[in-house]
């Protein structure tokens, strides 16, 4: 019955059952879901690569106190960078890869539903990050007033800052077109039988995502566009000399800022949903209530903004009210960690290595929430406002938790992509050197920050000195690390065990009935799903 | 074979219809950026959050002085980054008693060889203080010419509404020194 919906993308694309055209012009020109989903990832280990230096500059001149490796100027421009690049480069580019190679194979689509707005949408960012490092060569430098660019210190940014601001239009408009077509590819082109309440958790995080993104990314491109006119046009929207308030663009920046952070997380929560019942040979438990509570995180996220802001001077009623809200989000991520936690119960688990990402995932994001629920209680937060704890805190929650997730993702899906086993004790020692290192990595700067330790500076007092050593080893120890994974999925790409099509025992799912490696085109005839 | 549920034509138009509705989304949203300004303005305006005392006179009515409490008022002078004056308040803090009207100066001179506009930009903490905070007359009203290295004083007359809250003591007014002729962007 459903034979007749394949030619549904020949309208786009003449040449559909034909293969990759040959040669490099292959990458550029394509329009396959599987390609772009190739470059999105590759995109996104690079920036990692290119961001993750950058942290080992920081954490290189912070070994010791006063200044050693860089000067300050430069330091600040590395934590500037290290955030844009590693927010906007490498995480979010990460899941739109996953996205793509994934949706049309969970829900049995033949493509994304807008190919060509794909191919565009991924070959706007190498531009974009063009534009962006291109600064660190400028007279001046690059942006080194934060990565949220607060005025007026974003404003005394020198001739970078029309890049900067170019380059996260760029980004927010790739972002915005990735998250259109996954919305249209989830709710167009399901396969027959394929029911919201049937959709695996993944695609179900990912339409949830998709929505913030469009909510939010042309909230913060009005933001950029207004310092940008109050730079060069003469406007005055935070200027207070001309009438206008830099505390507004805190409230603007922030009301992207945490939908963006759950942007980063919740696809996350769905890779993680996928895993964990596969080695656990479980279904997924509460699955139902896993869309519920992911509905709930997307909504709340657009009414706590002000806990970025507790110290700039807020009534007692608006701290209580951002406080009382922020905590509320407690309630649907413990529902999603009950439910990973209850799907293991009792399951014949084994720990190859997504399974133990996947894990490390729970029990470390977790941390990384209850952190975060310490700074939503408004009066601590005046202690923990702009100091280590902070940095402590979105690092637990975006590296053992945003990051993993990808790196188990990797794992799990890359027998699939490219047909063969990747090596699985290198992926072991490869997961214990990286949770061993970033927690000597992350955890001591709790203390740093609890201590008084400020955040964003290059030199500190003597007494800082040795939670910072401890710190900047495992950050070497989590940086090199990479390098094998770098090397293991290099060398899956080349060759290796050829791997079953279902590939785990315990996977299910549609993507799990194709060949390893999928054909260039699949689902051309939709399956039918019972 | 049966009628197809999706046909390829249905296909493309649901596509289509759908990408019109989200871009109309991402409009709407670019465009709730731009209204968060308008928004703000209202809401600090009507609630008096972030400190704001408007540039304007406060229409005043006339009330009992209220003797038996005393309120500190501080003064803050700050210059914004290539302001070129030198600008400090003539008292540092005031004891007041709320209905009473009161003066004080500040100091400003032109550290250049030319002439200058400048503006003041006041801010009353805590935030909620900012309401009854009411100026009669001030320099922050209107902008302010300085001829090559002159100096004045430029006076402020207040008085404290006898409606401030009970439990704030201790007023700080603050006024930001902003270059505004075009020198200074």
């Amino acid at each position: 019955m459903s034979t007749a919906a394949a030619p549904a993308l020949d309208d786009h694309d003449h040449d559909h059952h034909a293969g990759p055209s040959p040669g490099l012009i292959r990458w550029l020109v394509t329009t396959n879901h599987k390609d772009i989903g190739t470059l999105y990832l590759l995109f996104s280990l690079t920036m990692f690569f290119v961001g993750g230096a950058m942290a080992l500059v920081i954490r290189a001149e912070l070994f010791q106190p006063g200044l050693q490796i860089v000067n300050p100027h430069f330091f600040n421009q590395m934590t500037t960078l290290h955030a844009l690049v590693m927010i906007f480069g490498a995480v979010m580019p990460a899941f739109v890869g996953l996205a793509n190679w994934l949706l049309p194979m969970m829900i049995g689509a033949p493509d994304m539903a807008l190919p060509r707005m794909n191919n565009w949408s991924f070959w706007i960012m190498p531009f974009a990050f063009t534009l962006l490092l291109s600064t660190l060569f400028q007279a001046g430098g690059g942006p080194a007033g934060g990565w949220t660019l607060y005025p007026p210190l974003a404003l005394q940014t020198g001739n970078a800052f029309p890049f900067v601001i170019l380059a996260i239009h760029m980004m927010g408009i790739s972002s915005i077109m990735g998250a259109i077509n996954v919305i249209a590819t989830i709710l167009n082109l399901r396969a027959p039988g394929m029911t919201l309440m049937k959709m695996p958790l993944f695609v179900w995080t990912w339409l949830i995502t998709a929505f913030l993104l469009i909510a939010v990314m042309p909230v913060l491109a009005g933001s950029v566009t207004m310092l940008l006119t109050d730079k060069y046009f003469g406007t005055s929207f935070f200027n207070a000399g001309g009438g206008g308030d830099p505390v507004m663009f805190q409230h603007i920046f922030w009301f992207f800022g945490h939908p963006e952070v759950y942007i980063m997380i919740l696809p996350a929560f769905g890779v993680v949903s996928q895993i964990i019942p596969t080695f656990a040979r479980k279904p997924l438990f509460g699955y139902a209530s896993m869309v519920y509570a992911t509905s709930s995180i997307a909504f709340l996220s657009f009414i706590v903004w002000g806990h970025h802001m507790f110290t700039v001077g807020m009534p007692l009623a608006g701290e209580l009210f951002y406080m009382y809200a922020t905590m509320l989000i407690a309630v649907p991520t413990g529902v999603k960690v009950f439910n990973w936690v209850s799907t293991m119960w009792r399951g014949a688990m084994t720990f190859e290595t997504p399974m133990l990402f996947a894990i490390a995932f729970v029990i470390l994001f977790t941390i990384g929430g209850f952190s975060g629920l310490m700074l939503a209680i408004a009066p601590a937060d005046f202690q923990y406002q702009d100091t280590y704890f902070v940095v402590a805190h979105f690092h637990y929650v975006l590296v053992p938790g945003a990051v993993f997730s990808i790196m188990a993702a990797v794992y799990y899906w890359l027998p699939k992509w490219t047909g063969h086993m990747y090596n699985e004790r290198l992926g072991k020692i490869h997961f214990w050197l990286s949770v061993v290192g970033v927690n000597v990595l992350f955890f001591p700067q709790h203390f740093l920050g609890l201590a008084g330790m400020p955040r964003r500076i290059p030199d500190y007092a003597l007494q800082f000195t040795e939670f910072n050593m401890i710190s900047t080893v495992g950050a070497f120890l989590f940086g090199f690390s990479q390098l094998l994974f770098l090397y293991n999925v290099v060398q899956t790409i080349r060759g290796g065990a050829k791997a079953t099509d279902q590939v785990w025992e315990g996977a299910h799912g549609l993507e799990w009935t194709l060949p390893s490696p999928p054909p260039y085109h699949t689902f051309t005839t939709a399956p039918e799903v019972k | 074979m049966e009628i197809q549920e999706t046909t390829p034509i249905s296909i493309s138009v649901a596509n289509r219809r759908l990408v019109k509705r989200l871009l109309l989304i991402t409009v709407a949203m670019f465009g709730f950026g731009f209204a968060m300004v308008p928004i703000y303005d209202v809401l600090c305006a009507i609630t008096g959050l972030n400190g704001k005392t408007g540039g304007r006179v406060a229409a005043v009515e006339s009330s009992a002085v209220d003797e038996a409490r005393t309120i500190t008022v501080e003064f803050i002078a700050s210059l914004n980054v290539g302001a070129p004056w030198e600008f400090t308040p003539q008292v540092n803090r005031m004891q007041v008693h709320p209905g009473q009207y009161y003066q004080t100066h500040y100091l400003a001179r032109n550290l250049t060889g030319h002439a200058l506009v400048g503006q003041a930009i006041p801010s009353v903490a805590p935030g909620l203080a900012a309401q009854h905070f009411q100026k009669i007359e001030c320099f922050c009203f209107t902008r302010q010419i300085f001829q090559p290295e002159e100096g004045r004083e430029m006076p402020v007359v207040f008085r404290i509404d006898p409606n401030l809250p009970p439990d704030v003591h201790t007023v700080t007014l603050s006024y930001t020194f902003f270059r505004v002729d075009d020198a200074g962007g």
